[in-house]
């Protein structure tokens, strides 16, 4: 079973200060950690392994300097590393990030995607989602508790704002998760030691054999106009029936409400 | 103060560092207060090879030695005694297979211990056995290939959580001191029992107990040594483990200092931050200044031993002895500096001073070091005589 778990560096929100006179985040001089919600997909992947056998590999895109998460990861329990950088991924939004790194796990191959339900430096929970799209695997975000695990497929727990789903998906998968999942292990001695001396595989754009126009800021069309945190919507139904029922039970809603 | 760690020790004091953080400050009042023994913290360090540190790579350890010991003991008596003392049995019961195992018994017990999977105690301790080890009662009457173990150990710390024991008894009792011999006895044996669970002053996360022999038939192949070394490995196991008991005193020294001075930066009496004050300021530069003098000491003397110094009781002996006097004085001086606060349970410094005490009297009580220390020194002046 091939594991990979996308982590992202981000600066410990924890250390950051607030300049009183500009009211703007001091980022000068702040530790980097590893997006809290990685460590539970590190974790995660570590249980799979545990249970499925196979390899974990954390991967990140990010400048030279994000090497210490992967690092990090290593000296948690991680197999492999892989570093994406290159100077055309910089200035790459969600959509970008998520081009950029489905196309890598392409290259590298994978049964099995985790990622954290969200970067807390930016908050959007799109990467993973959008990932699976690119690579066209289902996905399911928010998984609070793996229920079965097997080689054939998964069966989780996904945490909604109003209760639980319980989801079966088949391998290839790609699961976002929350705290609630795991309490993510500590780093070992050996793996610190092994950690220092890993080797980091780097991979360029060129490596992944991806459209430089969709990579960096040239593929990123997002433009941020205002920042809030959105409501929970009430007015929904629920569509029941198999998948092909619920499939054209979703078309007719859809075109009854002029969306198609 | 730099005392030139290599990357090794430094990621080692690092990591034990943040499991003290991350997952004992946040639960040490709650063990203290339940007396609970700590399960949970025992399979963290077991993950991340903290049972493995001075056990030799070929038994799946990491090979380091005292030094490195007394590096991760330090840490974890920063934040709880109790945790620390669990995890330093552990090595006190270990040595004796460490230095004396056939490679038979070493293959056989060292890999689970360094993996955490079995956790050990060391049983010498007895009702009518304690500063005077020599008046063992308990008795290991050969019986064919088989030992049978007759009497009770006092007080023993992981007694009942530990799954392995290195226990002392008499072989031959008309040999007195020279009739003693050590054994390896496995949690599960017919006989063997546990009794009377300590209720303690501190330390109260680690558990303390009797162990009881009735007739427990051990196979010849769990005598450590030979018959009659039953004491050399005592002792040799006790000078070897001594250091770190001074580690113990200078986690705990330390702890205290550090809430001592976080708290009376903050509080402020007459208009001023208490820290503010002359007297504070020398109690803390006094109570700083001892730590780091056994610091120095503990670490030279942890070197001492790795470097492969063949005698060290007396240098072993000292580092116990001022580390944890250190430790009790300066335990209580943080109380003092954080007046009723230090006194209060929702501080962690009356702990601390609680815990101190055990360290002064458990592992030969330090005034039985300072006859150690003494009876070295009537030895050295005795051989300089017979030199000159
Ligand atoms: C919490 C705890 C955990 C322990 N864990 C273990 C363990 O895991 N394994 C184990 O084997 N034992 C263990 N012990 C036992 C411990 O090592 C003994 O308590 C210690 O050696 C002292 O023996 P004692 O308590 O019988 O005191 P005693 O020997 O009765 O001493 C009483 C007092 O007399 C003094 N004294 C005695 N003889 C002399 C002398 N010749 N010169 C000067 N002063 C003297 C002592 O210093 C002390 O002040 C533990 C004890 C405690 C309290």
């Amino acid at each position: 079973m091939k594991i990979v778990v996308c982590i992202k560096q981000v600066p410990d929100t924890a250390e950051v200060r607030i300049n009183p006179e500009t009211n703007t985040l001091i980022r000068d001089g702040v530790p980097s950690i590893i997006n809290p919600y990685d460590l539970h997909a590190i974790e995660a992947g570590l249980h799979l392994k545990e249970s499925l056998g196979g390899s974990v590999t954390v991967l990140t895109m990010g400048p030279p300097q994000a090497e210490g998460a992967l690092r990090e990861a290593v000296s948690i329990g991680a197999d492999e590393a892989v570093l994406l950088t290159d100077r055309a991924f910089a200035g790459s939004d969600t959509l970008a990030t998520a081009y950029t790194l489905s196309s890598a796990v392409r290259t590298m191959g994978f049964d099995i995607i985790l990622c954290g339900k969200q970067a807390i430096d930016g908050d959007t929970a799109q990467v993973g989602p959008e990932m699976a799209e690119f690579l066209d695997i289902p996905h399911v975000a928010y998984v609070g508790k793996f229920e079965d695990i097997s080689r054939e497929g998964l069966r989780v727990r996904r945490l909604m704002e109003d209760g639980y789903d319980i989801v079966e998906t088949p391998i290839p998968v790609l699961l976002t998760v929350v705290r609630e999942l795991n309490q993510p292990r500590l780093p070992s001695l050996k793996g610190k030691m092994r950690a220092k001396k890993a080797e980091i595989k780097k991979l360029s754009l060129a490596d992944i054999g991806a459209d430089g126009e969709r990579v960096g800021l040239a593929g990123s069309p997002t433009q941020v106009k205002n920042i809030f945190a959105p409501e929970a919507r009430k007015d929904r139904k629920t569509l029941a029936g198999t998948p092909e029922e619920q499939a054209a039970r979703l078309i007719e809603e859809l075109r009854g409400l002029k969306c198609i | 103060m730099n005392y030139f760690l290599t990357e090794e020790q430094q990621m080692l004091r690092d990591l034990t560092s943040q499991i003290a953080e991350e997952k004992i400050v946040p639960v040490r009042a709650e063990l203290d207060e339940k007396e609970e023994f700590p399960h949970e913290i025992m399979k963290v360090l077991a993950q991340s090879d903290i049972f493995g540190i001075f056990i030799p790579e070929e038994y799946g350890g990491l090979g380091m030695g005292s030094f490195e010991l007394c590096l991760a003991v330090e840490e974890l008596s920063k934040a709880c005694l109790g945790v620390s003392t669990t995890y330093a049995a552990n090595a006190l019961g270990t040595y004796p297979i460490l230095l004396f195992g056939s490679e038979e018994q070493k293959r056989k017990y060292l890999p689970d211990i360094a993996a955490g999977k079995r956790l050990v105690a060391f049983a010498l301790t007895e009702a009518n056995a304690g500063s005077d080890a020599a008046g063992v009662q308990t008795t290991a009457t050969k019986d064919g290939d088989h030992y049978i173990l007759n009497g009770t150990k006092q007080w023993i710390t992981n007694g009942g959580e530990a799954d392995i024991y290195t226990v002392i008894a008499m072989t031959d009792r008309s040999k007195g001191p020279r009739g003693a011999s050590a054994f390896i006895v496995e949690k599960g044996t017919p006989g063997f029992s546990f009794g009377k669970k300590e209720k303690k002053m501190g330390i109260r996360a680690s558990v303390t107990s009797e162990l009881i022999f009735d007739n427990c038939r051990i196979p010849r192949e769990n005598l450590l040594g030979r018959e009659g070394m039953g004491f050399i490995v005592a002792m040799k196991t006790l000078d070897q483990s001594r250091v770190g008991v001074g580690a113990q005193g200078l986690g705990v020294a330390q702890g205290a200092i550090d809430e001592a001075i976080k708290f009376a930066k903050q509080r402020v009496q007459f208009g001023k931050p208490i820290i503010s004050f002359q007297a504070i300021q020398h109690m803390l530069a006094d109570m700083a200044t001892q730590v780091e003098a056994s610091r120095a000491l503990v670490y030279a003397v942890a070197r001492h031993i790795d470097s492969g110094a063949k005698d060290f009781s007396k240098v072993s002996a000292m580092a116990k002895v001022f580390a944890t006097d250190t430790a009790m004085r300066v335990t209580t001086d943080a109380v003092q500096v954080m007046g009723g606060s230090g006194y209060m349970r929702e501080y962690p410094v009356e702990k601390m001073m609680r815990d101190a005490k055990i360290l002064q009297i458990y592992e030969g009580t330090n005034q039985i070091q300072r006859n150690v220390i003494g009876q070295a020194l009537i030895k050295e002046a005795a051989g300089r005589e017979n030199d000159s």
